[in-house]
């Protein structure tokens, strides 16, 4: 691979790494600090969630999605108005991801069946449920009391995963958090086991594929998460969010590179007359995205709900925008059917670290939505003149 | 002798890889209506375009002499400042604006920031009103019928100060009432002074209206008719200048195929257009293909070829579809949708492979498997290795030139993306293959190849239908040939007992017969 394809190709991994130790140095090192990285995470639960819908609903040709910011909030204020009536958690949370997963699948329903524009059938949604959040919470704010709930979906102090190892070995808790470091060396053990076992299934069908870049790729993603879990476990362990994270991610990753419904959604955006002949019912490809962006939204609620410990009529407003953000500047096409999950959380991750370092260098909030908004800009146009260079 | 208005001079047009024009001359009088006719993809189109400006200066050799003085267009605006002006064979009228819009849309008139829409509406009714129109200039497009859109066209063109107008099937998509009174309007405009090109894939509407007919073929004028004597000229001279090519060895024979029981069988097929539900596209037609048979239809572009075969696949195209369909002697109800059409085994492999057909941004293999994902997955999870195997093993069957499977079907040269293409349709494991024009715009060597894919489909016992709108190709891959003109199979043929001039014979006189 040249030097020229080598940038083209990581274009966003080199600016991530980049904006990093440039904010790094800005701040100090203060940026890479295990309470650093625990906020980066814990506060951009949501962004990965939702990006993770948004991106199924653009692969179908660039729709989006602009309802989720109104969707989260009603959800929320669903499960908040709920707990506060001493109504058993677990039925909050399935209510939550419930009618999250029914708001999709209706407005999946106009946009996939009576080909409504997605644009506008979500835009009134984004209308309709953010007036329904208002009447369900009456106006104000409701808060949420649930230990558990909190614990479990990541708000309040004490929302990390405990340290099981060293209760289990009768140690008294402390530094490091053994039960982090394990997790930690096994997601590495079990990412390192793939590569091989891919790159050993190349050699054998004759696949040829750059052996040393996928080693060197699967390394330095290694020592990320080695880097990541040891500075957590030195702080409180993983935070409870990052187990949703992580999930929602993995599930998303195998959607889209293993299933069939997954290839239906690259084949739709790009080109969906072909793919209408070739047999798939491309109707219900829109439908499945749409509804499970719904879903996400939902589970995006609950997290948003768990982190401010209650619900706000104003909460969720402009997540759709950094859902779209995360996905475009991680590399999916605007006209569908191109982009990844690995892309989008590498997007999500930029857009925090920068949100995070403007934050800690103490920029106006005014000029950070200058910033942000420039990143998308030069982001999208990188990547349509690098499509140009190669024709 | 009356003065030459335009001339081309040695004019040599390459697109990557193939050469669309090779050193054409073509001269056009004063005053005279100049006919163009070829086969298609023969070259009038590329030549007209060169002319327009559409292919700007510097990306063709040779010149243009127009008037006297040598042309360097850079784009249409620059030739219809001098009164050069296209007419399109697919209508370019945007149906929810009004007559005078569409003729004034991009020559607006009045002030950029201020449209004189008094102007433009007088100014348009008069020009309809010299073609003959009594629609109103407010009327929106979309209100007139088909025979009235070219009229408005030409009105659009008059508009535009033409004194060279260019007309490519101006009568395609018309009546044989409206035909005739475009033609006639033709040879008023002739009196008045206009020169006019005409494109027809109609003979007998060229001998009527030219006074001088150039044939084209593989890109080179091969001769120029006069038709200005007493008695028109023959559709049959025409036809020898348009089919004259020696035809050896450009198709592999096929031997030793047996031909077995009949596979398919469609009855007096009724199909109705989608959005003018009054027009029949596909007329009463009736036709069989057995196994191991390569069935030929041959018609002209807008026969009705391609709705015949989307609508047998899955009722694809069209409404009110009428007619019987027996595979393998039992009569089946195929339900609207491809993937029935896949489940009884029939494949329909699309002339517009990247339109219809491929998903340029994705690889080869993901498009060879895209027609039958679940022989690769297991409960709705592709099995990658699986999937590359297969895509391996089309690519090493038909010989697709590519590094690997995993290149984007995008960067594939047309012959390569076809050999794609006809793998995923392939791979489906259909009984019956209808194959729409599978050569289009292919080089000749990438054609035999095609060909011999063909071939060995026959021998596996695969019922083929092949649409062409290329008569050699017809004759040359053909076990048995159907005509096909105005939606209605106007012959049937044995491959021995065809040749072109029977078949086109057959044609022209369905057309002259409607």
């Amino acid at each position: 691979m040249s030097v020229g394809a080598f940038f083209q190709k990581y274009t966003m991994v080199i600016a991530l790494v980049v904006v990093v130790i440039f904010f790094a140095i800005a701040t100090g090192g203060n940026s890479l600090m295990p309470g650093s990285i625990n906020n980066l995470i814990s506060q951009n639960g949501y962004v990965f969630v939702l990006a993770a819908g948004m991106l199924l609903c653009i692969l179908t040709g660039g729709n989006i999605d602009l309802s989720v910011g109104s969707v989260v909030c009603f959800t929320a204020a669903v499960g908040c108005v709920l707990m506060s009536n001493k109504v058993n958690m677990w039925i909050a949370v399935f209510a939550m991801l419930a009618i999250g997963l029914l708001i999709g699948a209706f407005q999946g329903f106009w946009i996939a069946k009576l080909h409504v524009p997605a644009f506008i059938a979500t835009l009134s949604g984004m209308y309709a449920f953010r007036g329904f959040s208002n009447v369900v919470l009456g106006g104000f704010r409701v808060d949420i009391t649930n230990e558990q709930f909190l614990f479990l979906f990541g708000g309040g102090r004490d929302c990390y995963i405990p340290d099981f190892i060293r209760q289990w070995a009768g140690m008294e808790s402390g530094k490091p958090n053994l039960t982090c470091v394990a997790i930690g060396g096994i997601a590495i053990l079990v990412y390192v086991l793939m590569t091989l076992r891919k790159i050993h299934v190349q050699k054998k069908l004759n696949i040829h594929q750059s052996i040393p870049g996928q080693i060197i790729t699967t390394a330095l993603i290694s020592v990320v998460i080695g880097f990541i879990t040891w500075q957590l476990a030195n702080l409180r362990g993983f935070p409870t969010v990052l187990i949703w994270i992580a999930l929602v991610l993995g599930i998303y990753q195998y959607i889209t590179t293993k299933t069939a419904i997954g290839r239906h959604l690259y084949a739709v955006g790009g080109n969906e007359k072909a793919t209408a002949l070739s047999g798939v019912k491309t109707r219900n490809v829109y439908w499945f995205a749409y509804a499970s962006i719904g879903l996400m939204a939902g589970l995006a609620g609950i997290l948003t709900a768990a982190r401010a410990k209650g619900i706000d009529p104003v909460y969720g407003e402009g997540y759709e925008m950094d859902a779209i953000a995360s996905c475009f500047i991680g590399g999916a096409s605007a006209y569908g059917g191109i982009g990844k999950v690995s892309g989008m959380i590498i997007g999500a991750v930029l857009m925090g670290v920068i949100n995070q370092g403007m934050n800690m260098v103490g920029i106006d909030s005014n000029l950070q939505k200058v910033v942000k908004g420039l990143v998308l800009l030069g982001a999208v146009v990188f990547d349509v003149l690098s499509k140009r260079q190669k024709q | 002798m009356a003065k030459i208005l335009l001339e081309m001079k040695d004019i040599t047009k390459t697109f990557p890889g193939v050469k669309a024009l090779d050193n054409v001359n073509f001269k056009v009088e004063e005053g005279e209506i100049h006919a163009l006719v070829g086969e298609n993809g023969a070259g009038k189109s590329t030549l007209m375009n060169v002319l327009s400006g559409i292919y700007p200066y510097g990306t063709y050799e040779g010149d243009i002499i127009y008037n006297g003085n040598v042309c360097k267009f850079n784009n249409i605006k620059d030739s219809e400042k001098l009164g050069i002006v296209i007419i399109h064979q697919e209508l370019a009228l945007v149906p929810e604006m009004t007559i005078g819009e569409n003729m004034y849309l991009g020559n607006e008139c009045g002030h950029k920031f201020a449209i004189d829409w008094n102007t433009t509406y007088s100014e348009a009714d008069k020009y309809l009103k010299m073609v003959g129109l009594s629609e109103s200039s407010k009327t929106q497009v979309k209100d007139i019928g088909t025979g009235k859109q070219q009229l408005v066209e030409i009105a659009k063109a008059l508009a535009k100060n033409a004194k060279l107008l260019i007309l490519d099937e101006p009568t395609s998509s018309l009546n044989e009432e409206d035909s005739r009174a475009l033609l006639d309007l033709m040879l008023g405009f002739k009196k008045q002074g206009m020169t006019m090109i005409i494109i027809s894939h109609k003979l007998n509407e060229v001998a009527y209206v030219a006074d001088t007919i150039t044939v084209v073929r593989d890109g080179a004028t091969i001769e120029t008719i006069d038709n200005r004597g007493d008695e028109p000229v023959s559709e049959e001279r025409i036809i020898k200048g348009m089919v004259g090519r020696e035809m050896t060895n450009r198709f592999p024979k096929r031997e030793g195929v047996e031909i077995g029981s009949t596979m398919l069988e469609v009855s007096h097929w009724t199909v109705h257009h989608p959005l003018y539900p009054e027009r029949k596209v596909v007329d009463d037609v009736s036709m069989y293909v057995r196994k191991g048979e390569v069935v030929g239809i041959y018609g002209l572009m807008g026969a009705g070829r391609t709705e015949l075969a989307m609508s047998i696949f899955g009722q694809t195209y069209g409404t009110h579809i009428t007619g019987d369909m027996k595979i393998n002697g039992q009569t089946v109800k195929i339900k609207k949708g491809a993937d029935d059409a896949i489940k009884h085994k029939i494949a329909y492999v699309t002339e517009d492979r990247k339109g219809n057909g491929l998903v340029l941004s994705q690889s080869i293999k993901v498009n060879t498997s895209l027609a039958h994902l679940d022989a690769i997955s297991n409960h709705m999870v592709i099995d990658g290795d699986k999937e590359y195997a297969v895509a391996e093993e089309y690519r090493r069957k038909l010989k697709t030139k590519t590094p690997t499977v995993e290149q984007l079907v995008g960067n594939l040269s047309g012959g390569n993306q076809q050999k794609v293409l006809l793998a995923k349709w392939m791979f489906a494991e259909p009984d019956i293959m209808l194959l729409d024009e599978p050569t289009r715009g292919i080089d000749v060597g990438a054609k035999y190849e095609i060909y011999c894919i063909i071939n060995d489909l026959a021998a596996a016992g695969k019922s083929v239908v092949m649409i062409s709108s290329e008569l050699p190709e017809v004759l040359g891959m053909s076990d048995r040939i159907y005509i096909m003109n105005e939606g209605k199979f106007v012959g049937e043929m044995k491959a021995e007992d065809a040749t072109q001039e029977n078949i086109m014979a057959l044609i022209l006189q369905s057309g002259r017969g409607a």
